[in-house]
Parts: structure tokens; sequence; C-alpha cells
């Protein structure tokens, strides 16, 4: 990059600009979809223009669903996913932080025995597990709830091994003048620790909020009650109906109402994110 | 303020390293005591085992009159500043300084009032709302040094506190230190493996190896009266010559300087002329390499096998490769034998 010439920098620009077009071109196909009538997909040409009936789309999607393809009204399963992608977030992010601090710092017996296992476990998704996963949750009667359709999702072995290789950069004289300054195990992690990896978990909230909230094989199984559908199950619900032409303008609207949230969370944290990813506040 | 006191401390890692050996220390109210000697001779250990952060495998120690094997290093009511600061990263100074005082639930006015009082002895009252990192490697050290002072504990715990420093601010900072020290008179160990430090900062000095301690004096004890060949060598700069006994051509020259017995003799750069000054042995050598350094040189002469550094005043107008002849001051001699101790 010592090199500053013009068809150079036109080569970079045409290459960025072609990534930008593959990306963005299917998210303003569906955009121009969502604003269309549903007959307007008959004629085997697509639209490339806005069309009238957006707000009417986005208004019945919102508020009524489609009953005739079994999906709710779109706002109660947004609803749904932000619960679910938030309690995995928050979840996975409260549960590896205490696992990483035990693992690091205090010495048990087999504590590289217990690292293992957990790194193992990374090894392991959901649909490997899915089977017993599934038994537990159906005996423990957490089908069609909250709890059901997130607790099976928070164990992670991967932000586990992520803070654990951030709490070993933490220098041990940190730990001794905190113990000289009168912190106990829980006020260093608190006072200390926390603080420091604020970043981090801003950077792993984002990613795990959208793994979260694209969870799509677990929703489907653990749900057959309406009320706890999430929204990304739901498409394909009403993508999928039986005896009838899908309506592509209100799937549409529906993805593009499914993508605000996480768009809106990475924009959000967008500082923090780059700055967890980047660099070590030390 | 309090005295500590050492007796039999001993520490021995799983595997058998013994990093101390019965050590027995009395460290009296406002001393300041240096722990010096080489990397890995248990200086550091020594510390943190008064600090409470190494466990201790044998012995007591007891500081203000209690023995605080089993207490946490918080209830020993020490401070400790460490190498590389462990300032709070996150935290402005001044939530550096108050952090061990609203651990201790000190109230809020006296809080404010100690660090106040700290920011203006150290001079660090205008970077109190600033972070660690935006501050410079002296201007950290103070911090520190402040979160030591803030807690008015009973001993300071220094452990190579002006490693990390240039060789200039080491100067200042070691200043400093010791005006902080004869001013606060808080009872203060130190560690470090630099002789100058220990040499300048020192009440008394601990001279330790192999997790031993070779000699316990006054800076000026240890220069002039080494106990053993490791002192000798190892306190003053450049270090002490020696010369093996059996080496040395003439037995009357010597003149009874020495006992028998003698195994090493060792002497002083600055005791070796190049002309006679006084009773002297004299010594036929080689001149191998003159290094000049301000207001003295520093000659190492060479003969056979045995070496000699001599400590000149100003340039000798002699030149390497140049025959010339080392002159051993009679009285300045220090006997050791076989086994490193000293004679006499």
């Amino acid at each position: 990059m010592v090199e500053n010439r013009p068809w150079l920098s036109f080569l970079t620009h045409l290459v960025l600009i072609v990534g930008v077009v593959i990306v963005v071109f299917p998210v303003y196909l569906a955009f121009i979809a969502s604003t269309h009538g549903s007959g307007d997909f008959m004629r085997g040409l697509v639209p490339l223009l806005p069309g009238p009936h957006m707000l009417e789309n986005y208004g019945r999607m919102l508020t009524q669903g489609i009953s005739t393809a079994g999906a709710p009204p779109v706002s109660i399963m947004l609803m749904n996913s932000t619960i679910i992608a938030i309690v995995i977030a928050v979840g996975k992010i409260a549960i590896s932080l205490l696992s990483a601090y035990a693992i690091v710092f205090f010495k048990f017996p087999f504590r590289l025995l217990a690292f293992w296992t957990i790194f193992i476990t990374l090894m392991l998704p959901v649909e490997v597990r899915i089977y017993p996963t599934f038994k537990v949750v159906a005996d423990l009667g957490l089908l069609n709830s909250y709890w059901g359709l997130s607790i099976p999702l928070i164990a992670s072995a991967t932000a586990t091994f992520l803070f654990r290789q951030f709490f070993l950069t933490v220098p041990d004289e940190l730990l001794e003048a905190a113990r000289v300054d009168g912190a106990g195990p829980l006020k260093f992690f608190w006072d200390m620790l926390l603080p420091l990896s604020r970043t981090n978990m801003a950077a792993l909230f984002v990613i795990l909020f959208i793994y979260g909230w694209n969870q799509y094989l677990w929703p489907l199984l653990v749900t057959t009650d309406e009320r706890y559908y999430t929204v990304v199950m739901g498409i394909k619900r009403m993508a999928d109906v039986a005896d009838a032409i899908p309506q592509w303008n209100v799937v549409m609207a529906t993805v593009m109402l499914a993508m605000l949230p996480p768009v809106a969370v990475v924009i959000l944290m967008q500082r923090l994110f780059v700055k967890g990813l980047v660099e070590t506040e030390k | 303020m309090a005295a500590i006191e050492l007796s039999k401390v001993s520490k021995v890692y799983p595997g058998k390293v013994r990093a101390v050996e019965d050590i027995d220390l009395a460290i009296g109210d406002g001393e300041f005591v240096v722990l010096v000697g080489p990397s890995g001779c248990g200086k550091s250990t020594l510390l943190r085992m008064i600090a409470g952060l190494e466990s201790i495998t044998g012995g007591e120690i007891s500081i203000g009159g209690g023995v605080v094997n089993r207490k946490e290093p918080a209830e020993r009511d020490i401070a400790m500043v460490f190498q590389n600061y462990a300032l709070y990263p996150h935290m402005t100074v001044r939530q550096n300084l108050e952090y061990g005082l609203k651990n201790r639930k000190t109230p809020r006015p006296e809080i404010d009032r100690r660090v106040a009082e700290a920011a203006q002895i150290l001079e660090i009252a205008p970077f109190l709302d600033r972070r660690p990192r935006q501050l410079s490697g002296g201007q950290r050290q103070r911090v520190a040094m402040g979160r030591a002072i803030v807690r008015q504990p009973k001993a300071f715990l220094f452990d190579e506190p002006l490693s990390n420093l240039d060789a200039k601010l080491r100067g200042q900072m070691r200043v400093e230190i010791r005006h902080l020290q004869r001013r606060l008179k808080t009872t203060s160990v130190y560690v470090t493996h630099d002789q100058l430090e220990a040499m300048t900062l020192a009440d008394r000095l601990v001279v330790m190896n192999v997790g031993r301690i070779e000699q316990v004096g006054t800076p000026t004890d240890l220069f002039e009266k080494p106990q053993t060949r490791f002192v000798a060598g190892f306190i003053g700069s450049p270090p002490m010559n020696f010369l093996e006994r059996s080496a040395l051509p003439d037995e009357a020259a010597l003149n009874g300087s020495v006992p028998a017995g003698t195994a090493t003799i060792g002497v002083r750069p600055e005791h070796v002329n190049l002309t006679p000054e006084g009773p002297s042995l004299a010594l036929p050598m080689t001149v191998a390499l003159i290094e000049p350094i301000g207001t003295e040189s520093h000659v190492h002469l060479r003969w056979n096998d045995n070496h000699l550094i001599a400590a000149v005043r100003g340039r000798p107008a002699i030149r390497e490769g140049e025959p010339t002849t080392a002159h051993l001051q009679l009285a300045a001699l220090h006997p050791f034998d076989a086994a490193g101790q000293r004679l006499a």
C-alpha cells in the first residue's frame, strides 16, 4: 500500500463496488418485492422498482400474519426472537465469563480436564446433539417456552475459550495488587475483570445476538404453539404453503422486518464491536 | 509502622525446589532494608512471602508483633509497589489511589484527604483524572507509590520498582524514594538486583545468594568488610579482583598481610595502582584494555591466566599491549579461605 497509482485505486474501487453490489442486490430485490401487490409476481418478470403496496404489506404482516400458512403476526414473532436472542447472548456471556474465570484464576483438581471437556464440546454443535437435547427439554416440560428455546443454546465453548485467552493476558501483578488492596475473588472479578472485558463482552454480544436470532432448527423442533414462534422459522412456514402460491410480497416484508433488529444491534454496537476485536485495553 | 521479624523462614516449592532457606532477619521500625542478589537468589520470593502472595512452608513471619503466616495480604496491612506498576488500567489515577481505601471502608472525607495529600507529595495532582495508559513511565511509578502511601500501611514492600525506567529516571526516582521514606518513616523492604540502587537506598543491606543470606549490614560494612567472597564480588563496581593465593609468585612480598589458610585474595580495583602508593605487592602485568569513563579509567591487566582491573584517576600514560606493574595495596587486601569465608 506504499504505492499510489491511479489505476490501482480505480481497480480497488471497482472490486469494492462489485462486492457491495453482490451483497446489496438481493437485499434490494427483497425490499422491492415487499412493496408490490400479491399478483405482481405471477407475470414471471421480477419488478426492479418499488411498488405502491409497501405500507399495506408491512401493516398486514405486523398485525395479522398469514393465518392460512399458520404464521402469527410478525410483531409477536419479532418479540419472541428478540427475547430468546437476548437471553442466549447474555446467558452465554455470563456463563462463559464465570467458567473462564474459574479455569484461569483458580487452581483446583482436574482443572485442565475441565477446560478440555469444555473445549471438546466445540465439536458438538446443537445439530449433533439435537435428539438427546430435545429429550431432556421435553422431559423437563420446557417445550413451547422461552426457557426451552434458549437454555439448551446457552452453554458456549467458544465464548469460554475467548474469555480464557483474554484472562490469560491479565498480568499476575494486577491480581496481586488487588489482593494487597483488599479485593477478594468476587471483588476482583467484579471490579477488575468485568470492566476490563467490557469491549470483549460487547463484541461477543453482537456475534451471539445474531447467532441466537438466526436459530432455525431448534425453534422449529421445540415450538408447536404459535405464541412461541420465532421470526426466522416463521418465514419458512409462510413460504412453504400447500396448494397455493406463496405470497412473496408479504414473505419479503417479513424478511425485511426480520433483518432490522440484527442490523440495529450491529450499527449501535459497531464501535465497541470493532474495538473489542482489535484492541485490548491495557 | 512496625517492625518485621523473620525467623527460620523457608520456601520449598513442590518438587523440592528450595527457593528460600532458613532466613532469620529482624527489620526495625522505620528501617529501610534492601534485599539484593543475583536473579534467582530468592529475594523476590522472600518479599512476596512477607507480602502474603507466596505461602510460607517453614518458619514464621511477624509484622508489628503478630504472626502473619496465615493472613491474607490485605490483612497484613502492607503496601506493595510492583515492577510493572500493576495499576488498574480501567480506573483513573484517583480511583487507583482510592481503591484500597474504599475496600477497607475508609470514610469518604478521609479518603479525599489522603489522596490529596499523596498527590501533593508525589506531584501527581494534575493527572488525578487521567488513565494510567495516558501517563509516562515515571508518572506511573509515582502513582504506584501513591497507591502505597495513601494506605498508610505498616510497611512498604518494593519489588524492583525502578527496573522498567530508563537510567536517568531511575537515578531520579531513587533519590525520591529515599526522601519519601525518610519523611514518612515507614518500614520498607526493597528488592533489587542493582547493587548501586541497593547501596544508595539501604539503611541495611541483605545480600542473598541461592536462597540464603550471605551477609547483613550497612552498605559501608558490606563494602569495606565483605564476609564472603560472594558478597565481595557482588558489591562494588567494577567488581573486586580475585587472585588465587597459589598463583602469587612471591610469598615473602605479601609481608604477612594475609593470614595462614588464605586461598583467595580479593582486592578492589581502586586499591590496584600503577605506581606504588604505600606498602604494596608488585606484580608484572600486561595492559589488555583501557576503558576511560570520565573521571577515572579502568585498566584491564593480564598476567598468565590472571586478570585484574585497576581503577586509576584520569588517563594513565600507558597503552594497550604494553607491559606494566600492578601495585596491590597490602593494607587493602581481603583474604578468603577455600570455602569463600573471610579470614580476619
